[in-house]
């Protein structure tokens, strides 16, 4: 018996063609408000992939992501579901502006891992509390993560608003960090190498995150902790049976989950905005889920999917601006129907495939057999 | 194949006499054929066993009768008249009833209220209800089928949980009852009822299909019997002109040794022991009854019983992944840590091994491949994780290889998921692992669970040999022939405390088969 699917279909293909089908009904959406879909698509490309400006926004919004969506990846594996990533976001957030604010530092090149480890401090901490409370009392993590996002919320309001504002000032957020804080943009490193690109708040972050997605790779596929969390997530009665501890499995994954999830405070806090505002996080958290699902869970399916909400969420903005019509909450109905697509109508798409292939092996194998 | 009949011939007009026919019934899943040209005539008013290794396409053939799926091609004719059957409506309306493996009854209602379930005459149950208990009360005196109506299901023994599905067969009319494994979950006397009811069910002139994979039934109870292997219909033959040797060549398609071929053990010093042993779960439910036994060197140590009396408990307890709630354990001389679940690692290191009763859920991940199944439970070992706990994915690959090759695992590619490998395999490949890694106890829970009869020849020739390496074997399993044909020394388990224990050459399967529900007869006679 071989699996259903050849690898590059399940890959691929599949993801493919759940987008082709989210663009068709987004389409029919777009048509339905009197505006035209090839016109739509083509501002959405342009604005997000048509110029280094464009791009550069695009790469921003999908560093974030790939974060977030890591996050959620690394519990899949541990079949846990952690939609925490809001919440562990902020507080994660929340320690990479501690760091950043905690000394004058000198050079970027010594507040950075100061940074990352307060993000992934304060972050793995915040997804610890859940991951306890499943290990240990089989509270389900789906309800308490989300719980938590709201707690997180309410904490880095309480915080910024009392706390961490500067004095005399009425906007809820810190203050300005140091320059020797600052990441080096991609724009200020390309032109370092002679390559000119607009000056776009795409950062050094993005480098991070493309290696925090094969140190993701090397976790899950080479390791032997990664080998534990799979074979985990896929029973754990058999992960019982082999010496593994389920408790110790789940709160170490959702601990990295966490940890995962906090650092996307780099790209925006110390990459971009170089302070901690209010909704920094902005739905990020909850974006990284359907990026792991669309991605299924590999870092290099989160890194494109990624980059496909990175363009929705930049060719969207540009969309909402060039055709009035098609609103700013049209857009959220957009990337709405690519989730649902991607995410939970996988099977619609995938179940027919799966048969065509069948059929195909099939008729391929009665062929030769046919002129007996 | 010289030996498959051709019942071509046989395609001619409907025969009356036949309660069902199957008339050229194919049906494939995809690319595999589970059913390929079927011919199966089963006369009215007898017994017929289909036997067949797992796999071989029985399930299909009967899930195609009763309507759950839909022929590819062929004809099915009931009492001579070609019959299309749908869904499972269609086969009880044409007389057909099932007693499926697993039983599909609603626990918390009682007996009548599951008898009725989907036969209600009307809106009110009243009536509906009271038709029903005086029809059970009917069938109760003609079958020995005898139930309290009001009993609710979930208490009842799986004995009577059985006569409950039977009963609801016959409550909707059913002439062709069709039974799949129905002596799994009994104890022998249990088994022994029911082939008394099969049999007074028969001579009323009601049709039996008989789906099992213990031969000893089929020659015991069935009056004609059809051999399936790999899709096809190999034979139909008349019960008492064959012998289960030729039935297990028919099904396997070579000659099989049903009997293992072992010398006398001699064992040594004791290597494991289990004093005063109590263990209850989280219903508080005692599952362990103070147990207390020695294993030594180079013996096989059987656990016989029901399912559920205690033995898979005792096997997890022994092996780490269930806590014990009192007693000790000591494995040479040493004691072991009974207090947690995870307390596999320790027994590995020590020398204890285990293959569970459940490869599916335990003793493999499905959905890993082979390499990294065959080291599964070993992983921290240094030669598979290297510094920084790197898995080295060479070594796995390596050890896997050699694996299947000692084992003749099939087919031989260690990239194959195990999902995709037969029963017998998988358990090759847990089996493998385990004796490989040089236990000095190996713990073995249902080893030939749904395995084919070819590998279980090979799987008990690899725990003899373990054995006359020395080392010491327990063995728990619910088949007593299994049991008979391995162990040195047998412990019969009842209700979470051990009833008896004999040496195997001084007992035979009726004194086993009371032990297993309680009753020592040695005791008795004393008293």
């Amino acid at each position: 018996m071989k699996p259903a699917l050849p690898r590059w279909a399940d890959l691929a293909l599949i993801p493919a063609l759940n987008l082709i089908l989210a663009f068709l009904v987004a389409g029919l959406v777009v048509i339905s408000i009197g505006e035209d879909p090839v016109k739509a698509v083509r501002v959405l490309i342009q604005g997000s992939l048509g110029s280094s400006y464009g791009i550069g926004f695009t790469l921003y919004y999908a560093t974030t992501f790939v974060f977030t969506g890591l996050a959620v990846a690394i519990a899949f594996h541990a079949s846990l579901f952690n939609i925490g990533g809001e919440g562990q976001a902020a507080v994660g957030g929340l320690g990479v502006a501690l760091a950043c604010l905690m000394f004058d530092w000198p050079h970027w090149t010594l507040a950075l891992p100061a940074a990352i480890l307060g993000g992934a401090l304060f972050g793995g901490a915040w997804a610890f509390i859940p991951g306890y409370l499943q290990a240990k009392r089989g509270s389900h993590v789906v309800i308490t993560t989300i719980m938590f996002n709201f707690i997180a919320s309410a904490l880095v309001v309480y915080l910024l608003v009392n706390v961490l504002k500067v004095p005399g000032s009425m906007a809820p957020e810190t203050r300005n960090f140091s320059e020797g804080t600052f990441l080096p943009f991609m724009h200020e490193m390309l032109g370092a190498v002679g390559i000119t690109m607009s000056r776009t708040p795409m950062n050094l972050s993005s480098i991070l995150a493309v290696l925090a997605a094969f140190m993701t790779w090397v976790l899950i596929w080479r390791t032997r902790l990664g080998y534990e969390i799979r074979a985990f997530g896929f029973s754990e009665p058999a992960a019982v049976y082999a010496g593994i501890n389920p408790v110790k499995i789940t709160i170490v994954v959702m601990v990295m989950s966490g940890a995962m999830a906090g650092l996307m405070g780099l790209n925006v806090i110390m990459g971009f905005q170089h302070r901690m505002v209010l909704d920094f996080v902005g739905g990020a958290g909850f974006v990284g889920i359907a990026v792991a699902l669309m991605g299924r869970s590999h870092p290099v399916g989160v890194v494109l999917a990624a980059i496909l909400f990175g363009i929705l969420y930049q060719g969207g903005a540009e969309l909402a601006f060039e055709m009035p019509k098609i609103s700013r909450e049209m857009i959220v109905v957009i990337q709405a129907l690519v989730i649902l697509f991607t995410g939970a109508l996988e099977n619609l798409v995938r179940i027919p495939v799966e048969r065509l292939f069948l059929m195909m092996r099939s008729g391929a194998r009665q062929a030769p057999g046919a002129g007996e | 194949m010289a030996d498959a009949a051709t019942p071509q011939e046989r395609r001619g007009p409907p025969d009356a006499a036949l309660a069902i026919e199957l008339v050229g019934i194919s049906k494939s899943f995809g690319p595999v054929q589970a059913n390929k040209d079927i011919h199966l005539p089963v006369r009215r008013g007898t017994i017929h066993g289909i036997v067949g290794e797992n796999g071989a396409g029985k399930s299909t053939l009967m899930s195609i009768l009763y309507g759950f799926y839909h022929a590819d091609a062929g004809e099915i004719r009931i009492n001579g008249t070609p019959t299309e059957i749908p869904d499972s409506q269609a086969a009880i309306a044409s007389g057909i009833g099932m007693v499926h493996q697993h039983f599909m009854l609603v626990e918390p209602f009682t007996v009548l209220e599951n008898v009725i379930l989907g036969a209600e005459d009307g809106a009110l149950l009243r009536p509906s209800l009271a038709k029903a208990r005086a029809e059970l009360t009917r069938l109760a005196r003609e079958y020995e089928l005898q139930v309290d109506p009001d009993a609710i299901v979930g208490d009842l023994s799986v004995g009577f949980q059985q006569r409950v599905e039977i009963l609801k067969a016959l409550y909707r009319h059913a002439d062709i009852l069709i039974l799949d494994e129905p002596t799994g979950v009994l104890t022998p006397a249990e088994a022994d009822h029911l082939f008394r009811i099969l049999k007074s069910l028969r001579d009323e002139g009601k049709t039996i299909v008989l789906i099992t994979h213990k031969l000893r039934e089929i020659m015991a109870i069935t009056d004609e019997v059809s051999v399936m292997r790999r899709g096809e219909m190999v034979r139909t033959l008349a019960t008492a002109e064959t012998s289960p040797a030729e039935l297990a060549e028919l099904m396997v398609g070579r000659r099989v040794l049903l009997q293992v071929d072992k010398k006398p053990a001699t064992p040594g010093e004791v290597v494991l022991e289990v004093r005063d042993l109590r263990m209850t779960d989280r219903h508080g439910v005692e599952r362990l009854k103070s147990v207390s036994f020695d294993l030594r060197a180079g013996e096989i140590l059987g656990i016989a019983g029901v399912a559920g009396n205690g033995q898979s408990e005792l096997l997890e307890v022994l092996a780490g992944i269930r806590a014990a709630s009192g007693g000790t354990v000591r494995f040479k001389g040493k004691p072991l840590d009974l207090g947690s679940i995870t307390n596999a690692d320790d027994r590995r290191d020590a020398g204890v091994s285990h293959v569970p009763e459940d490869r599916h859920r335990r003793g493999l991940v499905m959905k890993f491949q082979t390499w990294e199944n065959a080291c599964f439970g070993y992983q921290h070992r240094p030669e598979f994780a290297g510094p920084m706990g790197i898995m080295d994915h060479a070594a796995m690959r390596e050890d896997a290889r050699e694996k299947i090759a000692k084992f003749d695992i099939r087919p031989p590619d260690p990239e194959l998921k195990a999902a995709n490998f037969s029963g017998g395999n998988q358990q090759k490949i847990v089996l493998a692992r385990e004796i490989e890694s040089d236990p000095d106890v190996l713990l073995v829970g249902q080893p030939t669970r749904g395995v084919d009869i070819g590998a279980i020849e090979f799987i008990h020739q690899q725990i003899v040999a373990l054995r006359d390496a020395g080392k010491a074997v327990l063995l728990v399993s619910v088949e007593l022939d299994e049991i008979q044909a391995l162990s040195d020394r047998v412990i019969v388990m009842f209700g979470g405390a051990i009833s008896g224990e004999r040496a195997v050459d001084k007992t035979d399967e009726r004194e086993l088969g009371l032990l297993m529900a309680g009753i020592d007869p040695a005791a008795k006679g004393a008293a």
